[in-house]
C-alpha cells in the first residue's frame, strides 16, 4: 500500500513537472514533445483521475490545462466525480486566455465531440463572457463551436457569426433574423451592440476601425489600406499590446510605451530581457523597480514577504538558457523572474549566476554551465533554502553539480538547508524535467509567480501523503 | 623529356611536430555520435588575429584595434578582403600584414562564383562549400608531374592533377553535427576544438584568440569533412546532450565521481582534485604525442613576422589516422592556428600512390617497381583509386588487357 502511494506521489510530481514546462515548442536541446506528452496525460488520467483533475487547480500551464480539460470531457468517468471535475474545469477555463479556450472547444467540435456535459460547460463559460466581443475577436472559432454545440447567443451576435449581418438594413441590436441553431432567448446578456455596430461600420469606414480591439483592427486596417503607423497611433491598445509593440512601433516612429506597473512578472521579465544591454543599463532604476513590484504582486496572496529566511539562488545563464527560436530565452526568463521572487520572499538573499555575473537585470545567455562552483559557494553560506534554476545540463564539467549535491546530501547535510532544483525545460526523453541528482527534488518551473507553490510541492514530493491527501493539497493550493 | 616547374609541391619536411603546449582540453560536450572537446588557452595570442578585412562587419568579433601584427585568413574563407571590395575566397590559409593590402596572397576569384552571394549575407562569415576546399588543399600539395614522361596522359602533363574531385561531406550533412555545434556551450577562453564522430578524431581546429573562435565556431558547420564519415559506424539512437560514454571511447565520459567527504571545504577540494587530475590525463590522452605523432610531413608556405604557416601531409600509413591540414606556428613552435581534415581510407591510398609517383619523379615504371608490382598491377591500383586518368589512354588499355591475359 505504501509503495502504491509513493509511486502515485512520484507520478504526480513527474506529471506536474511535464505539464508545467511542456509548451509544444522546440527547446534548446530537444524538439517539442508529442507522443511522450500524450502518453503521460493518458497514463495519469487512467490511473489517477482525481489527481489528474486536481492538477487543473495547480501551476500547470494553459496548454496542458487545455489537454486535461479535453481529456476529462471526452473520456467518461465516474458520474459522482463529474460534479467536482466540472467545478475545477469551469474555474480553470475562467483563468485561461479566451483564445485558448475557444481553440480547445473548436478542436473538440471539429473532432466531432459533443455531449451534454461539454455543452453545459461551454455554455457556462460563454455566459461569463461578453459574446459580442468574442464574436468580433474570435469569430471563426466561435462560429464552429456555437453551431456545433448549439450554444445560446444574442440574436445580433448570431447574425455576425452566420454572416447575416451583411444583409441590407441590418443593424446591431435590431437584427434581421433569428439565432444560430437552437437560437434560444436572446438578450440574456448585454448584447454589446455598440461593438458589433462599430465592427460592421469598420468594413466601410476607416474611422470605425480604430475603435475595435487592436488585433481585429489590424486585419481590417490591412484590408482597408490604413498605414500601420497610423493604426498604432490611433488604436486602443491593451497594456500587453503596448508592451509587445513598443519596439516595433518605435521603428515606425510611434511611441506606444505603456505603464510597466500592471504587467505580470513573467511577461515583464520577457520584455526586459528582450531589450539590449545598453538600454537595460540606461533604464536600470525603472526596470528594477518594475520587476521588484511585479514580483511582490505575484506572491502577494501567498506567504509573507521575507518569511523564507536566508535564501541562496544558483541561476543558469549559460548558452543553453537562450532557449529556441519559438521560445526565445525561455529558461533565462524563468531564472531572472525566480531571482526577483526569491529576493522578495527572502529575509537575506544571495544569488550567483553560472557565468559569474551578479546582475540579474543584465543576464544574457553566454558560455558553458558551471553549476558546481556556485552551488558550493551557496552552501558555504549555510542558507535555509537553496534554489537552483537550471535546465539540468551542466557541461563544465558534466555531472559535477549532481555529484556535489549527492555527496553533500549523503554526508554533510545536517537538515538545516533545503535544496530545490527548478527546471524550466521539458525533456521529452524523460517524460518530464531533467534532474541533477535523485538526492534533490526537481520540479518544473514556468511562471516564477508559482515559486511559493513549488516550494511546498517539494515538501509533498518528499513527504508521505496519500492520494486523497494529495488531491486535497492540490485543491487547497489553487493558484 | 621536359622538365616542368616544380609547382607548389612538397619540399623536405622541416621536422616540425604539432605541439599543443598552452592548450588545455575541457570536458567533452557530446551529442549522440558527435563529441566536441573544447581546447582552452590560458593566455590568448594577441598579435596574430583573424584579419580585420576578413571579419568585415561581423559584429560578433570585437574589431581588432590594429594592435595585432599579423592577420590570417583561414583556407576557403570567403570575405570581402580584396582591395576592390569584391568577395573572394582564400585558397589556402593566408598570412597577411594588416597594414598592407594582400599582395602575395591574391585570392582566387574563379572560385567565388560557386558561393551564393545574396546582398544580405555580405556580413556573414562564409567558407567555400565542399569540394573546392579539400580539392584545393590537395591540389596545393600535389602539383602534378614535374617531368613529362611519354607514358603520362597529355591532360595530366598539361594541367597537372586538377581538376581533382575529392568526395567530401559538408558539415551540415554530418548526422548530429549541426545539433552538436548548435547546442555546444563555448567555454571561457576557448581557442580550439577537437571534433570526434563515433569515437574517431575527424578534425582538429585551433585559433589564436577566443574572439576568433567565437567568430568561426558556426563556420565549422559549413566546413567540409572527409568522406571518412561514410566509413564510420553510426551508433544511432536518440541524441542526448552529454550522454555518458557517448562518442569518443571515453572522451565523452567525464566519469566524475567524488569521494564521500564530511565537510564542504573537503568537498570543494575533492572537486578541484578530480577536475585537475582529469585535465592532466585528458591533456595526455587527447593532445599527447599520439594525436598526430611525428609522422606528419610539413611544407613551409609563408613566414610573416614571428609566424610561419606550414601545410602538412600525413604518413599515409593505413594503420593510423591520417590528417592533412594547415598550421601556423609562433615562436618556439607554439601552435597558433591549426585546421586538419581526416582522410578516408581511399584518400589515404590515393595519397600513398601520389607520394610514390612523386618519389619516382612520375616515372611509371619506377613507381611500379617501388610498389613491387608490374605495369599491369600498377594499372589495377590506379583504377581502384580513381587515378587511371594520369596514364595515356592507349597504354592504360594495353596494360589492362595485359592484366586480363597474363603472358605466359
Amino acid at each position: 500500500m505504501d509503495r502504491t502511494e509513493a509511486v502515485a506521489r512520484e507520478d504526480l510530481v513527474t506529471f506536474l513537472g511535464a505539464a508545467t514546462t511542456e509548451t509544444g515548442q522546440d527547446g534548446f536541446y530537444a524538439a517539442a514533445g508529442g507522443v511522450e506528452l500524450d502518453f503521460l496525460h493518458e497514463y495519469v488520467l487512467v490511473n489517477y483521475r482525481e489527481l489528474y483533475a486536481a492538477t487543473l487547480a495547480a501551476s500547470i500551464n494553459d496548454r496542458n490545462a487545455g489537454l486535461v480539460v479535453a481529456n476529462l470531457l471526452t473520456q467518461p468517468g465516474d458520474p459522482i466525480a463529474r460534479r467536482s471535475e466540472g467545478a475545477l474545469i469551469a474555474a480553470r477555463l475562467r483563468r485561461m486566455p479566451p483564445q485558448r479556450v475557444w481553440k480547445l472547444f473548436e478542436g473538440l467540435c471539429r473532432a466531432g465531440r459533443g455531449n451534454r456535459r461539454l455543452r453545459a460547460i461551454a455554455q457556462e463559460w460563454l455566459d461569463g463572457r461578453d459574446p459580442a466581443f468574442d464574436a468580433v475577436k474570435y469569430r471563426r472559432a466561435m462560429r464552429v463551436v456555437v453551431r456545433h454545440l448549439h450554444l445560446r447567443v444574442p440574436a445580433d451576435v448570431a447574425d455576425v457569426l452566420t454572416g447575416r449581418w451583411r444583409r441590407a438594413g441590418w443593424s446591431a441590436g435590431g437584427g434581421a433574423g433569428g439565432g444560430v441553431g437552437a437560437g434560444g432567448p436572446a438578450g440574456a446578456h448585454p448584447s454589446g451592440s455598440v461593438l458589433l455596430e462599430t465592427w460592421r461600420r469598420a468594413h466601410f469606414e476607416d474611422r470605425a476601425v480604430f475603435d475595435l480591439p487592436f488585433t481585429v483592427a489590424e486585419g481590417l486596417a490591412a484590408r482597408r489600406g490604413i498605414r500601420r503607423a497610423e493604426l498604432l497611433r490611433r488604436a486602443h491598445l491593451t497594456s500587453h499590446e503596448r508592451l509587445r509593440l513598443t519596439t516595433s512601433a518605435g521603428r515606425l516612429g510611434v511611441a506606444v510605451a505603456g505603464d510597466l506597473a500592471a504587467v505580470p512578472l513573467r511577461r515583464l521579465t520577457t520584455y526586459v530581457l528582450s531589450l539590449d544591454l545598453a538600454e537595460r543599463e540606461r533604464r536600470r532604476a525603472e526596470l528594477t523597480q518594475a520587476l521588484r513590484a511585479a514580483a511582490r504582486r505575484a506572491v502577494a496572496r501567498t506567504d509573507a514577504a521575507g518569511s523564507w529566511g536566508r535564501v541562496a539562488a544558483v541561476l543558469d545563464d549559460s548558452y543553453s538558457s537562450s532557449g529556441s527560436t519559438p521560445a526565445r530565452r525561455a529558461p533565462l526568463i524563468a531564472a531572472v523572474g525566480a531571482a526577483f521572487v526569491l529576493e522578495v520572499m527572502a529575509a537575506q538573499f544571495r544569488s550567483a549566476w553560472t557565468s559569474g555575473r551578479r546582475d540579474a537585470l543584465l543576464a544574457t545567455p553566454h558560455g558553458s554551465t558551471d553549476l558546481a562552483g556556485p552551488i558550493l559557494d551557496a552552501l558555504d553560506w549555510a542558507p535555509d533554502l537553496l534554489v537552483i534554476v537550471s535546465d539540468g545540463v551542466d557541461t563544465d564539467p558534466p555531472g559535477a553539480a549532481g555529484e556535489v549535491l549527492r555527496v553533500w546530501s549523503e554526508r554533510i547535510d545536517d537538515g538545516s538547508t533545503a535544496v530545490l532544483h527548478l527546471n524550466p525545460v521539458f525533456d521529452p526523453d524523460r517524460y518530464g524535467v531533467r534532474t541533477l541528482t535523485p538526492a534533490v527534488p526537481t520540479l518544473g518551473l514556468r511562471d516564477p509567480a508559482d515559486l511559493p507553490l513549488l516550494r511546498s510541492l517539494a515538501g509533498v514530493a518528499q513527504g508521505r501523503m496519500t492520494r486523497a491527501e494529495l488531491a486535497e493539497w492540490l485543491l487547497g493550493h489553487a493558484t | 623529356m621536359t622538365r616542368l616547374n616544380d609547382g607548389t609541391g612538397l619540399t623536405d619536411g622541416t621536422g616540425t611536430v604539432l605541439d599543443f603546449a598552452g592548450l588545455q582540453p575541457r570536458p567533452a560536450q557530446t551529442w549522440g555520435d558527435v563529441a566536441l572537446i573544447p581546447l582552452v588557452r590560458a593566455e590568448p595570442i594577441r598579435d596574430l588575429r583573424l584579419d580585420a578585412r576578413a571579419v568585415g562587419a561581423v559584429r560578433a568579433v570585437p574589431a581588432p584595434d590594429g594592435s595585432y601584427l599579423v592577420g590570417y585568413v583561414p583556407h576557403a574563407y570567403v570575405a570581402t578582403w580584396t582591395p576592390d571590395g569584391t568577395p573572394a575566397a582564400s585558397y589556402g590559409t593566408q598570412l597577411l600584414d594588416p597594414r598592407r593590402p594582400p599582395a602575395t596572397a591574391e585570392p582566387t576569384r574563379g572560385l567565388v562564383k560557386r558561393v551564393r552571394s545574396a546582398a544580405d549575407d555580405a556580413a556573414r562569415l562564409r567558407f567555400l562549400p565542399l569540394v573546392l576546399a579539400l580539392d584545393g588543399l590537395l591540389g596545393l600539395e600535389f602539383g602534378g608531374p614535374s617531368i613529362a614522361w611519354a607514358e603520362l596522359s597529355r591532360r595530366v602533363v598539361r594541367q597537372g592533377l586538377s581538376p581533382r574531385c575529392e568526395a567530401s561531406i559538408r558539415g551540415s550533412d554530418v548526422a548530429g553535427l549541426a545539433d552538436a555545434l548548435r547546442t555546444f556551450e563555448i567555454c571561457a577562453g576557448q581557442c580550439g576544438l577537437l571534433l570526434y564522430v563515433a569515437g574517431q578524431l575527424i578534425s582538429a581546429f585551433v585559433v589564436p584568440h577566443p574572439a576568433d573562435y567565437r567568430a568561426l565556431h558556426a563556420s565549422l558547420l559549413l566546413d567540409l569533412y572527409g568522406d571518412v564519415l561514410r566509413e564510420l559506424p553510426s551508433q544511432g539512437g536518440r541524441w542526448e546532450p552529454n550522454r555518458a560514454g557517448a562518442g569518443t571511447a571515453g572522451a565523452g565520459d567525464h566519469g566524475l565521481a567524488l569521494p564521500a567527504v564530511d565537510s564542504l571545504s573537503a568537498l570543494r577540494a575533492a572537486l578541484a582534485r578530480a577536475t585537475d587530475s582529469w585535465a592532466a590525463s585528458a591533456a595526455e590522452t587527447w593532445l599527447g604525442p599520439d594525436l598526430f605523432g611525428d609522422t606528419l610531413t610539413f611544407a613551409p608556405a609563408y613566414r610573416m613576422g614571428r609566424y610561419r604557416l606550414a601545410r602538412f601531409l600525413p604518413s599515409f600509413d593505413r594503420h593510423r589516422d591520417n590528417h592533412l591540414g594547415e598550421a601556423i606556428f609562433g615562436p618556439q613552435g607554439a601552435l597558433a592556428y591549426l585546421h586538419t581534415y581526416r582522410l578516408s581510407m581511399t584518400q589515404v591510398r590515393r595519397g600513398r600512390m601520389l607520394r610514390a609517383l612523386r618519389a619516382a619523379d612520375w616515372d611509371l615504371d619506377a613507381t611500379a617497381a617501388g610498389l613491387g608490382v608490374d605495369r599491369a598491377g600498377l594499372m589495377v591500383q590506379l583504377d581502384a583509386i580513381g587515378l587511371a586518368g594520369i596514364v595515356r589512354p592507349d597504354l592504360a588499355a594495353a596494360w589492362r588487357a595485359a592484366r586480363r591475359r597474363p603472358t605466359a
